[in-house]
């Protein structure tokens, strides 16, 4: 079983909104139609996007850390906005675990929406159906694209290689090792749902050095100190103490 | 939430219908026992009829919902896993089988089907259906909210209990209404029944305004980004000019508005409409019965904005600030 997920290093994340941009351009013109887009170069731009970037700030000043937090669809293990479907057109692909939308069983009902926690779908006015990110599965799986380059659009865009791609379901890919080795975490773990993407955390190199290791406390000379009285008669150590 | 009007009417709508449908089922079946006293089949052929009307305004209103109404047909294909599936299914099940009373109460179609020499046989067997159709209809719209466990204050029992509750309330309201005109011996069952489903509604709407008012949320900022740390802050959300997410999820308004809109149910819903119900039946006024419907189905309308505005959604732990 193939789980496709992304991996998204928050100590890496520089918050740029390339992922975003690129994303949007990828999506926007691909076969399934332009992503909706209103008074883009106007007063209230609204739009639909795949992919947000977010700052969080943790502490308080002056011990704060900003934290760019990059949200896309989670592609779920245990996918809540699928089985609420009432049509089907939301559904979690077998092969490789992608959760998709059929745009053309949709009835934008958005039930689905309602029924994911992160906020990962978004409303297509336009089309008035259900969008989401696809992983670009109309990108990975293309032959014509060198292989190299057969990954989602927001990972080859990332400047700072804050986002890796691959088999979450494979434990020696480059996406289980990073989880496995950086800490890697779901979001929203309490309910249940399993998200296949990972992030992993701020992570700062610390060392721990004890006391102890600066001044030598066991000192072996002094361990093995032998200048106890050995006899009455005077012996050669005496003299030399 | 941000309530959708038409979701809104949908089910208040659909409410009153299946609730007429039980009252006057449920009357039927006490005058073949002779609890009540026999009234001509016309009396509920134009009785459901009117449940039907209820019931197609509602089917109607839940198009006004969708994006593409014409793939509606579509939603009947997942009744395995989704409530909403379900409920499209359920719902043209409960309006067929009241045509099907409807029709049968019209016609006069009669036969001794179990041997019991009583009338009606066949009405209350169709009748029959139509209520176990009507229970599953109220289960499944009451499911289609309590089965998303993120929406904690939808996920409860009481959002069933609730829908069923008010639902029938209102419909045995009106069936006391359409009683004063038609069957003015039956308006002390219909409105004994009505005042005593809109009390009982009261305590268990009530009972969900208690829990909701003390749900201990299960997301947290903390788990939204998975930072430990006891003061964490959104600094922008990333773009300025609104989505998806910020209308959908958001009411957008005061705190205050929220609560007069309680104290309007609370009010219009069951304290106006019981006070009508009694004046009614006790002074024998039609006016305050047609009154006491009309009040209580505006109330189920300030009653279900509450509703939906009040359930808070995880994902507005990511909508909280600009920028």
């Amino acid at each position: 079983m193939t789980q496709l997920a992304l991996v998204i290093d928050l100590n890496v994340c520089v918050g740029c909104h390339a992922c975003v941009t690129s994303c949007k351009q990828w999506n926007t013109s691909g076969q399934a139609g332009p992503l909706f887009d209103d008074n883009p170069y106007a007063q209230d731009p609204t739009g639909t996007f795949f992919n947000r970037v977010q700052t969080f700030e943790v502490g308080e000043f002056p011990c704060t850390e900003t934290i760019h937090f990059p949200k896309s669809c989670l592609h779920c293990e245990e996918a809540p906005c699928v089985p609420v479907c009432p049509t089907g057109a939301s559904y979690k692909r077998a092969e490789d675990g992608i959760v998709l939308v059929d745009y053309d069983k949709c009835i934008g009902c958005k039930y689905c929406s309602w029924a994911c926690p992160y906020g990962a779908r978004e409303f297509d006015e336009n089309q008035k159906v259900m969008k989401k990110c696809t992983l670009c599965v109309d990108r990975i799986y293309d032959m014509t694209i060198p292989a190299e380059r057969r990954k989602p659009a927001c990972v080859i865009a990332c400047p700072t290689n804050a986002r890796l791609f691959g088999d979450v379901h494979d434990p020696e890919s480059e996406v289980s090792i990073a989880i496995r080795e950086a800490g890697g975490y779901p979001l929203m773990p309490e309910w249940g749902t399993k998200p296949a993407n990972h992030y992993l955390p701020r992570r700062k190199t610390k060392l721990r050095i004890h006391e102890d290791e600066l001044v030598r406390a066991d000192n072996p000379l002094r361990k093995e100190d032998i200048r106890h009285e050995t006899g009455k008669d005077v012996t050669l150590d005496d003299w030399l103490m | 939430m941000n309530p959708a009007f038409s979701v809104i009417v949908l089910t208040t709508l659909i409410g009153v219908g299946q609730g007429l449908f039980l009252a006057l089922f449920s009357s039927q079946a006490f005058t073949i026992v002779k609890v009540l006293p026999n009234q001509p089949n016309s009396y509920y052929a134009l009785g459901g009829v009117i449940a039907l009307c209820f019931l197609a305004g509602g089917l109607v209103a839940s198009f006004f919902h969708l994006g593409h109404p014409e793939r509606a047909w579509r939603a009947a294909s997942q009744w395995r896993t989704s409530w909403l599936s379900r409920e499209v299914i359920a719902l043209p099940a409960v309006m067929g089988l009241v045509f099907l009373y409807a029709l049968v109460n019209g016609v006069g179609l009669d036969a001794n089907l179990y041997g019991w020499g009583l009338p009606d046989q066949v009405a209350l067997t169709v009748g029959a259906l139509g209520v176990a159709a009507t229970l599953t209809l109220f289960l499944c719209t009451g499911m289609i909210y309590g089965a998303i466990k993120f929406l904690q204050e939808w996920a409860t029992p009481l959002t069933v209990v609730n829908y069923f509750l008010l639902g029938s309330a209102s419909g045995f309201t009106f069936a006391a209404a359409y009683a004063a005109f038609a069957a003015p011996k039956m308006v002390a069952f219909y409105a004994g029944w009505a005042i005593t489903l809109t009390v009982v509604a009261f305590f268990t709407r009530a009972a969900a305004l208690f829990r909701n008012a003390r749900i201990k949320r299960v997301a947290t900022v903390q788990t939204a980004i998975g930072v430990r740390h006891a003061k964490v802050q959104q600094r922008s959300m990333g773009f300025m000019g609104g989505s998806y997410n910020t209308r959908e999820y958001f009411h957008g308004r005061t705190v205050l508005f929220l609560k007069s809109v309680k104290w309007i149910f609370l009010v219009l819903v069951f304290a106006v409409p019981v006070a009508l119900l009694w004046a009614g039946w006790a002074g024998g006024h039609p006016a305050a019965l047609m009154a006491a419907f009309a009040v209580q189905y505006v109330g189920l309308l300030f009653e279900r904005w509450f509703f939906f505005a009040q359930a808070s959604h995880p994902q507005n732990l990511y909508y909280q600030v600009v920028g």
